[in-house]
């Protein structure tokens, strides 16, 4: 088989396994099926334009069992009309992903039932994403976009011929309810067909890119500091924690070492953000549901978090604190003592909320045995974060992959069997002790000494793939960076938590209520902005 | 803070004051202020979040800022029973003709408020191929709070503005008795 390993001379860079387009479909069939360590979690699939070589594809996969991890790179070298197989029968979540490339870059997949575009309007002209995309032309269109009910499929000939035909999401004869994208129930934009018989729901098709704005795009035009800025805006409510992927990607590649104080630190904030996250979580999902008074719960916890933040970031929700090298300020001295006092507060109320809330009867109905998500599911989507968690797959990247202090600390991850509804709620409340419990490890160990390094005015990356991933509040957040060695990326790509999250909707939903998709939507527990990047 | 501190953008005062300096009808005008005491202490907000912005809206509802004091709490998802609609976050060239739309569908008189740097230029979002420059160049815009998020106080200092702005308008007859019938006309009367 024709292999080649790039970039060996920088161990910290990925290495990338080059495949032919004819040897894709076996080479990963045989990686997902093998004995030791399968390839059964699909990372990502990133498209790339690398100008003259053609344009394709990195798939990034790994094993749930081990949490090795490979990346393979397919090129087609005709840029007119580049095809690739697909690998959707494969891995669920490569349908959605790999429309996500063929919208961004043109690359058509093969056997991908499903190639409409994603984020971008059907009548777009042209691929954003490529290298020779003219910005300027597709300028602001006011007319009503009208989604058709058929899309394209491209599939090989047995001899060696490509070919198209039509796929039908929604016959004429299919009750078609749309849901979105101004509602405020869906957490942001979002758009969701529904086709229902009656009250049970058949199939949903989300419709994404509402808000999508171009951020990976914008960032190959930016220096690697100015990228930094993007990243708390794609989930502002993991604002530390996308931040941090992106420090801690360009950190190793660059081989900037971060003082222990600032990893003290970032931990801290990392935590302190997802209990921020989680107690919104709460607060909306009650709120979805019909009540209005855990609402109130919820937010006088938050605001506490906000202030503790504020004083030391100068942001509420989003406070662009990390930066390459460290923290961008100091903590404020009556940090730990606020911390401390806060954790003690959520102690003596947590259980109101469960008093409030999980034992109520209305709620229990409405969350206990709905919208099951199994666990071959949930590894299959690429279904990360409490809600893969919920459903038995135990993903905390703290866990498989640690970073910053996270191989320092004691913390349960919390993994329920059932997969519905309330083992999602659930995952998420436990969620917010262990992270109490996580900080109060740290807050009273913050060694004196820097909270950052000195780096360069310019930072260049050597040329090479690297990436990282770092917990979420929902999830596994991806930065994939291909740098040619210059100041700025040559690619960021992002793994966005929710994506798969969405695209899990019409794994979920079929068969229940519509009733319920909002609490099914509400406790998968999804950010628009960080899905449309 | 006391009104008098509120100083400012009181143009607007200024020049009712300047307008009725003359002579106003007592009485009409003073059913019209009437009304646009009870229509800006209830202004029903469409609300159009789509990002950031919006969780921060969010907190306003909740028990530490309330916007109930002033009257916003009441947010409506039918832009048919909305006063104003509030866009918060990015406007991006997908979702453009839906705020074009429910714009459209919202009844007289409506206002536009654009929160947060996306919907003044477009943020930092400026130089995307995907995101609009501004929303002043899909609707008319009545006030702008700028912020990435705004801090609640800003949302309502902003929201306050906007109140200032609907108590200097007329609704019932009233006219300037000694102005001329063409400077009615371009002063842009409701009526």
């Amino acid at each position: 088989m024709m292999e080649e390993i790039k970039s060996q001379t920088n161990p910290v860079a990925d290495n990338v396994v080059i495949v032919s387009t004819d040897e894709l479909v076996k080479k990963t069939e045989e990686l997902r099926s093998r004995k030791v360590s399968p390839m059964d979690y699909l990372h990502d699939i990133v498209g790339m334009d690398w100008g003259e070589e053609g344009l394709g594809a990195l798939y990034y996969m790994e094993s749930t069992e081990t949490g090795e991890r490979t990346v393979l790179k397919c090129v087609a070298n005709d840029r007119e009309n580049p095809f690739i197989p697909s690998v959707s029968h494969i891995w669920k979540t490569a349908e959605i992903k790999e429309r996500e490339v063929f919208d961004f870059f043109g690359v058509k997949f093969t056997g991908n039932p499903d190639m409409r575009r994603l984020f971008l309007r059907e009548d777009w002209k042209g691929y954003p994403l490529r290298k020779d995309y003219d910005m300027n032309s597709n300028p602001l269109n006011l007319d009503n976009e009208e989604n058709a009910d058929v899309t394209e499929e491209y599939f090989i000939t047995p001899d060696g011929k490509i070919e198209g035909k039509e796929n039908v999401i929604f016959g004429k004869e299919e009750f078609v309810v749309n849901i979105g994208p101004q509602h405020p129930s869906t957490h942001g934009v979002l758009r969701m067909r529904t086709a229902i018989d009656g009250e049970v729901i058949c199939k949903i098709d989300p419709i994404l890119g509402y808000i999508h704005r171009g951020i990976e795009k914008i960032s190959e035009q930016m220096n690697y500091r100015q990228t930094l800025a993007m990243t708390d805006r794609l989930d502002y409510l993991s604002a530390h924690q996308n931040r941090h992927a992106l420090c801690i990607c360009i950190e190793k590649a660059a081989g900037i070492e971060v003082p222990l104080r600032a990893q003290y630190i970032r931990t801290i904030m990392d935590e302190l953000q997802r209990i921020d996250s989680h107690l919104l979580f709460y607060s909306c999902l009650v709120m979805d549901m019909g009540g209005l008074t855990p609402f109130f719960y919820g937010f006088r916890e938050r605001e506490k978090i906000l202030s503790i933040m504020e004083d030391t970031t100068g942001g509420r929700l989003i406070q662009n604190y990390n930066m390459i090298g460290g923290v961008q300020a100091d903590i404020q001295p009556d940090f730990c003592k606020k911390v401390k006092e806060f954790i003690k507060h959520l102690r003596n109320v947590i259980k109101d909320y469960h008093d409030i809330f999980t034992g109520n009867i209305i709620a229990r109905e409405r969350l206990i045995g709905v919208g099951v998500l199994s666990k071959e599911d949930a590894i299959s989507l690429g279904a990360t974060g409490g809600t893969g968690r919920a459903s038995g797959w135990a993903n905390d990247v703290r866990k498989r992959h640690p970073y910053a202090m996270y191989d320092k600390v004691e913390f349960r991850e919390i993994v329920y069997q059932e997969g519905d509804s309330f083992a999602r709620y659930m995952v998420r409340m436990d969620e917010i002790m262990e992270s109490c419990h996580i900080i109060e490890q740290l807050i009273d160990n913050i060694p004196e000494g820097d909270f950052k390094t000195k780096t360069k005015p310019i930072i260049k990356l050597p040329e090479g793939n690297f990436s990282t991933s770092v917990e979420s509040s929902r999830g596994e957040f991806g930065v994939m960076i291909e740098s040619h060695g210059d100041k700025s990326p040559y690619r960021l790509h992002y793994r966005s938590t929710g994506l798969p999250l969405v695209d899990a909707m019409d794994t979920v939903c079929r068969g229940q209520k519509i009733a319920d998709l909002i609490a099914i939507g509400g406790t998968l527990d999804f950010v628009i902005p960080d899905i449309d990047r | 803070m006391e009104y008098e501190d509120f100083k400012n953008n009181d143009y607007l005062e200024r020049m009712v004051e300047e307008l009725n300096r003359d002579g106003a009808g007592i009485i009409l005008s003073t059913i019209d202020e009437v009304i646009n005491w009870g229509r800006s202490n209830s202004l029903w907000s469409l609300t159009f979040g789509t990002s950031c912005c919006a969780i921060e809206f969010m907190s306003l509802g909740a028990a530490r800022y309330d916007m109930a004091r002033f009257g916003f709490e009441v947010t409506r998802n039918s832009p048919r029973q909305a006063d104003m609609i509030m866009v918060l976050g990015t406007i991006t060239y997908r979702m453009a003709p839906v705020l074009k739309r429910l714009y459209d569908q919202m009844a007289e008189p409506k206002y536009v408020v654009a929160v947060g740097g996306c919907t003044i230029s477009g943020g930092p979002f400026i130089k995307s191929y995907h995101v609009v420059n501004g929303i002043d160049k899909i609707i008319p815009v009545d006030v702008f709070i700028p912020g990435c998020p705004p801090r609640p106080e800003a949302f309502f200092y902003g929201m306050m503005q906007l109140q200032r702005k609907i108590k200097a308008e007329k609704f019932l007859g009233g006219k300037n008795r000694k102005m001329k019938k063409n400077e009615n006309l371009s002063s842009g009367d409701k009526e």
